[in-house]
């Protein structure tokens, strides 16, 4: 018993620090030619744009339940105009990046996890390799890059369609046109708001892509393998994301205190 | 390179994985513009030892030359120019599956050939006509049979008319028709290019088709060389009975 904890900690640490090299490698790799260019605007494609209905939908609907939330809340004290307010905020500082990392990670990381690891068991990643091409730049650098970069862009279609549909539910109650919902919303957010989000976005993109990368390139046993890496990339970056998210907030509070506000 | 020297050497390679060692001191040398066939039951190194030829796999101990370049330890940019002098045809092809037939074989020459758009589309439809798949072109890999596939990845292997081609299980899930038909064009690229080849392969039938020089692996070493008539004459039961396609022993 002991000696199965003892097997089971030391290969999940030993794991934790192959994990921890190979997201080194690909942020040192990141920067250093060739640039891949080509490729990264495809992967930016693939997982920026063609998440975009995902996001879009999913936005909508938070910011309608968001909506709905607050106002239940707020009506007991008679702060009904608060609404748009505390919508926004809460879309721009914790619900919005954390949502979207979480579909995205569902989205992407399963993508990534099963497209490399079915790429490693048909030899696809030794034969980019026998025609010369870095592999590891080629697939795990350009998605690593192009989901850093998406993410905070897919961040802020997300708090914007959040707020269309706080709007959508909360018009036929209160009336609000949608201009003044949108500057009340906008008008309690200050720029320190949107950075320390869009950068744990950045955060998020980089913890996604690299455990799907990790995972997927590692895969070992056929098709059950691949299965398992797209399954345990989806499982594992979520986990890693929300762990991340706490030591990323009080990070955040401690260097934008105004933040903490 | 110099005339003269082996296209392909490997100097005292051992290799293992965990306990299991695949490969136990193999020296050998492939001489230029030849075909050598390595033969042996499964699990005794020979597409370990492929990948070593084209740096895919480090040996534990020993030297890896590709002409006159030792690969073993050679950095990534030097290695890559080294691989593309050398094409790889896999036991499944292993075509890039998100990209056409014609894609993968332009792949190699999008990244490293010089030449225009419009030259490389030519010679996507040369290398694809050569192995007879011209109208495969614009087909996804999944839209393929066993040996077309085969086919197309030899064409890929062949984009940048490579020096040395390794082929693994040129025959493995094709019927005998179009297991010749794989022979025959590997028997074409050697004769019409001067390219020298390694196949890796089980088949006996296949092995004499293509082989000059055949080499029969058995527990990580090199069991015995020779022609096909010389294998078959062997002081060694096991490889006797191999190339008699015989069971048991």
């Amino acid at each position: 018993m002991l000696e199965t904890l003892r097997h089971s900690v030391v290969s999940t640490l030993a794991g934790a620090g192959d994990a921890s090299l190979f997201a080194g490698r690909a942020l040192v790799a990141a920067f250093r030619p060739p640039f891949e260019l080509k490729e990264t605007a495809r992967q930016i494609y693939e997982i920026g744009w063609r998440s975009l209905p995902l996001i879009t939908a999913s936005g909508f609907a938070v910011g309608v339940v968001l909506s709905m939330h607050t106002r239940a809340s707020l009506e007991r004290f008679g702060a009904e105009a608060l609404i748009p307010a505390g919508l926004a905020l809460a879309l721009v500082r914790e619900t919005g990046p954390l949502v979207t990392g979480l579909l995205i990670s569902g989205r992407v990381g399963a993508g990534v996890g099963a497209e490399l690891g079915a790429m490693k068991v048909t030899e696809q990643i030794d034969a980019l390799e026998a025609v010369a091409v870095d592999s590891f730049k080629f697939l795990v650098v350009t998605r690593m890059v192009a989901c850093m970069v998406a993410m905070p862009i897919l961040t802020a279609v997300m708090n914007f369609t959040g707020i269309v549909g706080g709007w959508v539910a909360e018009a036929p109650i209160s009336g609000m046109d949608f201009p003044v919902y949108f500057r009340t919303a906008f008008s309690s957010i200050q720029f320190t708001d949107y950075i320390p989000s869009a950068l744990k976005t950045v955060v998020f993109g980089f913890i996604i892509s690299i455990t799907a990368a990790y995972l997927g390139v590692n895969t070992r046993g056929g098709t059950q393998g691949v299965g398992y890496a797209a399954t345990r990339a989806v499982v594992v970056a979520s986990i890693l994301m929300i762990v991340a998210n706490v030591v990323l907030v009080r990070l955040i509070f401690f260097i934008f205190p105004e933040a903490a506000g | 390179m110099t005339d003269g020297t082996p296209a392909i050497r490997l100097e005292h390679v051992s290799k293992a994985f965990g306990s299991f060692r695949v490969l136990d001191d193999v020296s050998l040398a492939i001489p230029r513009g030849e075909a050598t066939v390595v033969l042996g039951r499964s699990g005794t190194g020979k597409s370990v030892m492929l990948k070593h030829v084209v740096g895919l796999l480090q040996p534990d101990a020993g030297r890896v030359f590709v002409g006159e370049t030792d690969i073993t330890a050679l950095p990534p940019a030097a290695l890559s120019k080294v691989r593309r002098q050398v094409g790889f045809l896999f036991q499944n092809a292993a075509l890039f599956d998100s990209i056409t037939v014609g894609e993968n074989v332009a792949f190699p020459m999008r990244r490293h050939g010089d030449w225009p758009e419009q030259t490389v589309r030519e010679r996507v439809a040369g290398k694809l006509a050569a192995v007879g798949l011209e109208h495969a072109t614009d087909l996804m890999p999944s839209a393929l049979s066993g040996g077309m596939r085969k086919r197309a990845g030899l064409a890929r292997a062949m984009a940048l008319d490579p020096m040395v081609l390794l082929v693994d299980e040129p025959s493995a899930g094709l019927d005998p028709v179009t297991s010749d038909e794989i022979d025959a064009l590997l028997v074409r690229v050697k004769e019409e290019r001067g390219t020298t080849l390694i196949v890796v392969t089980h088949n006996i039938p296949s092995a004499r088709r293509i082989g000059d020089t055949l080499l029969f692996l058995h527990q990580g070493r090199v069991l015995a060389r020779g022609t096909a008539a010389e294998l078959e004459r062997s002081e060694h039961p096991l490889v006797r009975q191999f190339m008699r396609s015989e069971a048991g022993g």
